[in-house]
């Protein structure tokens, strides 16, 4: 009995709506008023009985529930006699708790959207050879899969054969597909958008990428801040206070209608429920847009973020080294650039590397009588032609006669931080190129977002010499840049600006050799070294690593802290608005009360849910 | 011991967190402090031990206090 009347809230707030209607309009149309009388009876009557069982509920576990107070102003209200207050209240009682759950589960949505692209079943390799499928649970490590195309990516693992392309928009938040063949990684909840593959399973379950994205999420949004605590404690101890308080003023006044009255505007419902729906709505609209929050002490940190400070190679530059300048001097340089790529294969330093790939397929010729000049480059024979490939001092070591543009030109590439590969055939000058770490595209812009988000220092530091760390900074327009620094030295650092500074500081990093930093700082974010290690170490995890999701999650967490301050403006002018009205004039009563009341909830839940549609400009 | 994960229908306010809280908390065989209600998720995690109780009375349990379960898992 119990069960099927609490199974049947809404349809008895449906019902007890009608009723207080069917008895209203008879009021006013016939002027009945003892069906009026009636009707509110069995209204209130239907109504409360939900709320009563669970009101009872709670007294059995020993809480005093809301549920509690509006069954005691209900019953409170039988006894004056008012049955049009009675029937109001329980009605509007049932059908905000309608429309609170409703809403409620609208902000929850872009968090439902991600776990509902958890994988559910996968087809396994039998022993037979054959394919069954089979749910995603009875898939074990080192399992052989087969994905179609349309289908989900059930776990993590490593492509055995086949290929495909896979949009993983659910790990990285980015919708272009990305092409996978015989050993590439595919991730659990990416789908195949075509192409066939066979793979095998590296980590199932809670252990892939995608299982840890959805536990953090669900653990950040259920993680509590201070103020968010304080609040539980508050409200626990609140509603007994409420009763307590109008049983008081009952003894005294002897006013039954002012005592339940003061039960039913205590309902704590707006602030407690306010700062929780900002903070759902928030990490909901982070994680579909590539940004995990960790938890509200980390919203409310990155909100007030003061000073970022970014480390140089692989954070704020591309980390490997690429030319970034090339000149020509002559002809035949189809010829020249397969001979210099001929002697760089034979070496492994990281410029050789640069060079390379810039050349890209050429024909290779065989090279003899190499010769490393240390500090130089390499000198060597090709087809008969004496090839020299250095730097400047290498050619001055060979005699090569550098023209007026070319010196000109060396001299610019080198201002710019780069350095220099010279070309030379026959000791004659070919070819030019500036090889530098170069910024990744886009960083810049993104920079100018979060400055223009109110962060007032971009500080970088770098193991890298002055000069270096100088021209990147002048070309990021970056606040400050520290070079020669070591890992220590950056904590150091972090600490001094925390500590003697009483800034709040971002660090951002690689996540590998810049631990130390990533700990220290307010809010560590950890680019690169792979999704899991930035996952596990970052407060703030950017999808991908991707660094254009910075300025989103900064202005992100600033909304969500301003939505924070609104909704408790919200509640507490609410309580106290009521309260001056009851205090002072007569226009609050029962009724408009549990109006206000539930009205004011909707209102916290529909203001947090613009959170949902936030989105960086 | 055992660990149960189990989803309830949306929760809407905070003080039901206590009623399922304490709920949960008073049975036999559930160890206390492994007891979490989630607001946001709408979940209660806890461990318990199958010898002494089922997930199945602590569904009841729930559901008695007037939240429907919606699904429960095991490990």
């Amino acid at each position: 009995m119990q069960r099927l009347i609490l199974r049947n809230k809404n349809k008895i707030a449906l019902i007890s709506g009608l009723l207080i209607a069917v008895g209203f309009i008879s009021k006013w149309t016939m002027g009945r008023l003892a069906i009026f009388e009636g009707a509110l009876i069995i209204a209130s009557l239907f109504g409360v009985a939900p709320i009563a069982i669970q009101a009872y509920q709670a007294l059995k576990v020993k809480v005093v529930s809301i549920d509690v107070l509006v069954t005691i102003a209900v019953v409170g209200a039988f006894l004056i006699q008012n049955f049009e207050e009675a029937a109001i209240v329980t009605f509007l009682f049932l059908f905000g708790a309608y429309l609170e759950q409703r809403t409620l589960n609208k902000t929850h949505s872009a968090i439902k959207e991600l776990t509902e692209m958890a994988p559910e079943s996968a087809l396994k390799q039998r022993e037979d050879g054959e394919f069954e499928e089979v749910p995603v649970d009875e898939v074990d490590v080192g399992d052989v899969l087969l994905v179609k195309t349309g289908a989900k990516v059930p776990v993590d693992g490593t492509v055995l054969s086949g290929e495909g392309s896979v949009n993983e928009a659910s790990i990285t938040g980015e919708s272009l597909p990305v092409a996978k063949e015989k050993g590439s990684k595919v991730y659990a909840g990416t789908i195949l958008d075509n192409g066939t593959i066979q793979i095998i399973a590296d980590r199932v379950g809670e252990d892939t990428t995608f299982g840890k994205i959805i536990e953090l999420v669900e653990e950040a949004q259920d993680s509590k801040s201070e103020a968010e605590r304080f609040i539980d404690r508050f409200s626990k101890y609140y509603t007994p206070t409420v009763l307590l308080l109008s049983f008081i003023i009952w003894l005294f006044s002897r006013n039954l209608e002012l005592a339940i009255t003061i039960l039913v505007l205590g309902c704590p419902g707006a602030l407690v429920i306010g700062v929780p729906v900002s903070h759902v709505a928030g990490i909901g609209n982070g994680a579909k847009h590539g940004v995990l929050l960790k938890g509200s002490e980390v919203i409310s940190d990155f909100s007030r973020l003061e000073t970022m400070v970014f480390d140089k190679t692989g954070t704020l530059t591309v980390g490997s080294p690429a030319v970034a300048e090339k000149e020509y001097y002559g002809d035949n340089i189809e010829e020249v650039l397969g001979y210099l790529a001929s002697v760089e294969r034979e070496s492994d330093h990281p410029l050789a590397k640069a060079v390379r790939a810039e050349v890209g397929a050429t024909t290779f010729s065989t090279v003899e009588e190499t010769e490393v000049v240390k500090g130089g480059g390499i000198v060597a024979r090709v087809n008969g032609h004496s090839i020299a490939v250095g730097n400047r001092a290498l050619m001055e070591r060979e005699q090569v006669e550098l023209n007026e543009k070319a010196q000109a030109d060396i001299e610019r590439c080198e201002k710019k931080g780069n350095s220099l590969v010279l070309t030379a055939v026959d000791g004659e000058l070919k070819v030019l190129m500036g090889v530098r770490d170069q910024v990744r595209p886009g960083v810049k812009e993104d920079l100018q977002k979060l400055k223009k988000l109110g962060v007032k220092n971009l500080v970088m530091l770098s193991g890298d010499n002055q000069g270096t760390v100088d021209v990147v900074s002048r070309e990021l327009g970056l606040t400050e840049a520290h070079g020669n620094m070591l890992p220590e030295d950056k904590a150091a650092y972090i600490k001094r600006l925390i500590e003697e500074e009483g800034q709040i500081v971002a660090f951002v990093g690689d996540g590998v050799n810049d631990s130390p930093s990533l700990a220290l700082a307010n809010i560590g974010i950890a680019m690169g070294g792979g999704t899991d290690v930035a996952i596990e170490t970052s407060d703030v995890v950017l999808m991908n690593s991707d660094f254009s999701r910075l300025p989103h999650a900064l202005g992100l967490t600033k909304a969500i802290a301003r939505n924070m301050k609104q909704n408790i403006v919200i509640a507490v002018g609410v309580v106290f608005i009521l309260l001056t009205g009851l205090l002072f004039s007569d226009w609050v009563n029962m009724s408009i009360g549990m109006l206000v009341h539930e009205g004011s909830i909707l209102a916290v839940i529909l203001n947090g849910m613009r959170l949902l549609r936030y989105k960086s400009r | 011991m055992k660990k149960a994960t189990i989803q309830l229908e949306t929760l809407t306010c905070p003080s039901c967190l206590q009623k399922i809280d304490n709920a949960v908390k008073s049975l036999e065989g559930v160890e206390q402090e492994s007891v979490s209600v989630l607001f946001n998720s709408s979940k209660v995690k806890l461990n318990f031990d199958e010898e002494k109780i089922s997930i199945a009375q602590i569904e009841d349990a729930i559901t008695a206090l007037g939240y429907e379960v919606k699904k429960s898992q095991v490990r």
